[in-house]
């Protein structure tokens, strides 16, 4: 349900509302899963190899797999070129999604081994993060790796005082008044938080109330993943 | 053809007391939920999922296909898709192997059928002591997801029966995922590659025997 | 799992041999091609490519910069290649190897020496601005013949991209913010076909399984029977007969290939 509002969005979404999702499942054959997943302009593609042996052998955990994610964007993915190549924003990005996938899966099956997920950004409008991490849990699970759950992830914003749902470029240069404060969040479907980030100013009663709306936003996100990988199954 | 019910990690498959939890699922209070993508199976009230992809889970008595990798002096190292390293060691292959001509009974590169003798904390041990075992010589090798190996073979090897005597060929399907044809002519194996590529894309559905019946048939009118 | 196996070597040439493939396809044949432009839309022109199961994208992005020193009056082209570890478990992450500095070189020659984009008419202010054309070419699935299939989406976002606008004064781009102008380009459009040479035989258009088993691989960049770049890749031999050979069926390739793409390139 959309909240009416007077506040105006730049592309005249309401409040709560995000930008138009697409996901895909499957879109990488020689992955051993794989997903893409959009908001918007902002298309992420996720694939998965493992669990597959890990090297160095001194990396590998003798308990359980290891998760290794890699995050980046695609050079044309922005405005400006980007030069190819890890930088020190998507080593943080693909640590941080690491983290955020980690809580759900059940690596203890597979000691030594190593689950590879990568991450890439073709085409970036703020929230790629988020995205990345959609895609990423749709691409876990169509690999057949046993997870307790699938994760969604979503950027709240406020713009000076106003909270909305799916943060885009243009409402993350927000200017006037206190500008913009950019908060990714992903949760299980029973809203346990895996991932939090805040940049920006907000007061600890308006940040309660950015994870309540990202509760709601990740519960329908968690229905179009869900959607997603069932219709992979009959698109084969 | 109806579908069997496509379930999702973490989603619940059903309510209830009775129910229990088998292959994949967990118990969480009164629910049964299933711990990966797959599909439903029941038996009486004990539900489990089967995989609709994933890793290969080796298990003892598994015939497997795989590569040799590496020749020691008292074995040989396998690839058959497991994290874990495949061992075929010198004294479990049928007959003498002078120590020193292991490269000549199997080199690096060969593909060969074997069993899994024994899985421990070190790796998967093979042997190719049987009948039905031993080194390729010919043929096509044909790679599919593990969890789709059942489908191919069949309840008793309907599946598999069925494609042997349309096309003609010999097929050998390993748990690991790898398969064996061979076939008198280039088209016969052609043919069985192209079957085992539609069980392959119908793997979900109810009644794919049949399918596979009309299937044939009409490729044969062709 | 496995690279392709020394068994699925030998039968791969015995197919040939018939000339059979394990898809059912003629070794001169290529799968089929799919071309979609505009895939990303801060890029100036992009294109995503499939041919069978391998897909590439490719990205232009345009740049005010100094000229070269001897080119004072021509704008710039630089060609970058990523084979992505997303791609194919065959590739790790980390700075790029010579697979994908071999393809961006490949690809910068065949478009840079038959000069199909005029680089003399991106000049800005001769000696002080001129553009620069930059390619990026990424695999996303790789099941063989990357090299043509960048080649194929170079040429389709070459075509389709427009050139950013430029504020004069300030003296920079105003990126995101395109002209209704394309990048001058000329109508010889350079093809890139790769020859593989297996056992005896010759193929186009290998498949992930083909390719590993590869012996030699050639090659060419032309347009209407002029080559603009030609490279030998790997290590069999070719023998004179055998080269002349490759040349005529590179040439009937490449103007099917143009053919059946012809309306994504005018």
């Amino acid at each position: 349900m959309t909240k009416k509002s007077d506040f105006e969005r730049p592309d005249g979404r309401a409040v709560n509302e995000t930008r138009k999702i697409t996901a895909k499942v499957g879109v990488i054959p020689n992955a051993d899963g794989s997903a893409m997943f959009s908001f918007g302009e902002t298309i992420a593609i996720a694939a998965v190899y493992g669990p597959r042996k890990m090297h160095p052998q001194h990396a590998q955990d003798p308990q359980k797999g290891v998760l290794r994610c890699e995050y980046n964007m695609i050079s044309f993915s922005v405005n400006e070129r980007i030069r190819p190549g890890m930088n020190r924003r998507s080593t943080e990005i693909s640590k941080i999604t690491e983290w955020a996938l980690e809580p759900v899966l059940m690596l203890e099956k597979y000691p030594t081994a190593v689950v590879d997920v990568f991450i890439n950004i073709i085409q970036a409008n703020a929230s790629t993060r988020c995205a990345g991490i959609n895609a990423a849990a749709l691409a876990l699970a169509q690999a057949g790796i046993p997870m307790k759950s699938l994760v969604s992830s979503v950027s709240i914003g406020k713009l000076d005082k106003q909270l909305v749902v799916d943060v885009s470029k243009k409402e993350e240069d927000w200017e006037e008044g206190e500008g913009a404060t950019d908060i990714p969040i992903t949760m299980t479907p029973d809203g346990k938080i895996t991932h939090i980030q805040l940049d920006g100013k907000i007061s600890k009663e308006q940040l309660k109330e950015a994870v309540h709306l990202a509760r709601e936003a990740t519960k329908k996100i968690y229905e179009i993943q869900k959607d997603a990988l069932r219709r992979s199954v009959g698109e084969q | 053809m109806t579908e069997r019910k496509v379930i999702i990690p973490g989603e619940v498959i059903v309510h209830g007391k009775d129910y229990l939890p088998g292959e994949w699922t967990e118990k969480r209070n009164d629910e049964i939920v299933s711990l990966i993508f797959g599909v439903v199976e029941e038996t009486n009230k004990l539900i489990r999922v089967i995989p609709i992809s994933g890793p290969y889970q080796p298990r003892r008595g598994n015939v497997v296909i795989g590569e040799v990798v590496n020749v020691l002096s008292n074995g040989w190292f396998i690839e058959i898709g497991t994290p874990e390293s495949a061992f075929l060691s010198l004294s479990e292959v049928p007959g003498y192997v002078n120590k020193g001509e292991l490269a000549e009974v199997l080199d690096t590169g060969s593909m060969v059928v074997a069993k899994i003798a024994n899985i421990n904390k070190r790796g998967i041990d093979l042997t190719i002591r049987a009948a039905g075992l031993g080194q390729i010589e010919d043929g096509i090798i044909m790679n599919v997801n593990s969890n789709k190996v059942p489908r191919v073979i069949g309840k008793e090897g309907s599946m598999i029966n069925l494609i042997k005597e349309n096309t003609k060929c010999d097929i050998t399907v390993g748990q690991n995922g790898v398969i064996w044809i061979s076939g008198e002519t280039t088209e016969a194996e052609l043919f069985a590659k192209k079957a085992v590529e539609f069980i392959i894309e119908n793997f979900f559905k109810e009644g794919l025997t049949e399918e596979m019946e009309r299937w044939f048939n009409k490729e044969k009118e062709e | 799992m496995i690279e392709t196996s020394k068994l699925n070597a030998e039968t791969i040439k015995k197919y040939l041999a018939e000339g059979k493939r394990f898809d059912g396809r003629q070794p001169d044949e290529f799968r089929e091609i799919s071309i979609e432009t505009g895939v990303s839309k801060n890029a100036e022109g992009s294109a995503r490519v499939k041919i069978g199961k391998t897909e590439v994208i490719v990205g232009i992005k345009m740049d005010a910069q100094t000229p070269y020193p001897d080119s004072m009056d021509k704008g710039n082209l630089m060609v970058n290649a990523e084979l992505l570890p997303l791609s194919s478990s065959k590739f790790e992450s980390g700075p790029p190897k010579f697979p994908s500095i071999e393809l961006a070189r490949i690809i910068d020659r065949g478009i840079r020496e038959s000069k199909f984009i005029q680089l003399e008419k991106l000049c800005i202010k001769e000696g002080e601005k001129v553009w620069t054309v930059m390619i990026d070419i990424y695999s996303l699935n790789d099941d063989g013949n990357l090299l043509d299939a960048a080649g194929i989406a170079a040429i389709a976002a070459l075509k389709t991209a427009r050139i950013p606008k430029y504020d004069e004064e300030a003296e920079r781009v105003l990126f995101g913010e395109l002209t209704d102008k394309n990048i001058p380009l000329t109508k010889d459009v350079p093809i890139s076909i790769t020859l593989h040479k297996i056992g005896n035989h010759f193929l186009v258009d290998p498949t992930a399984e083909e390719e590993a088993i590869s012996g030699t691989r050639l090659t060419i960049a032309s347009s209407n029977g002029v080559i603009y770049s030609m490279q030998k890749g790997e290590l069999a031999e070719l023998d004179i007969e055998e080269f002349n050979k490759a040349l005529d069926l590179i040439e009937k390739t490449e103007r099917e290939i143009y053919k059946k793409l012809e309306k994504h390139f005018k």
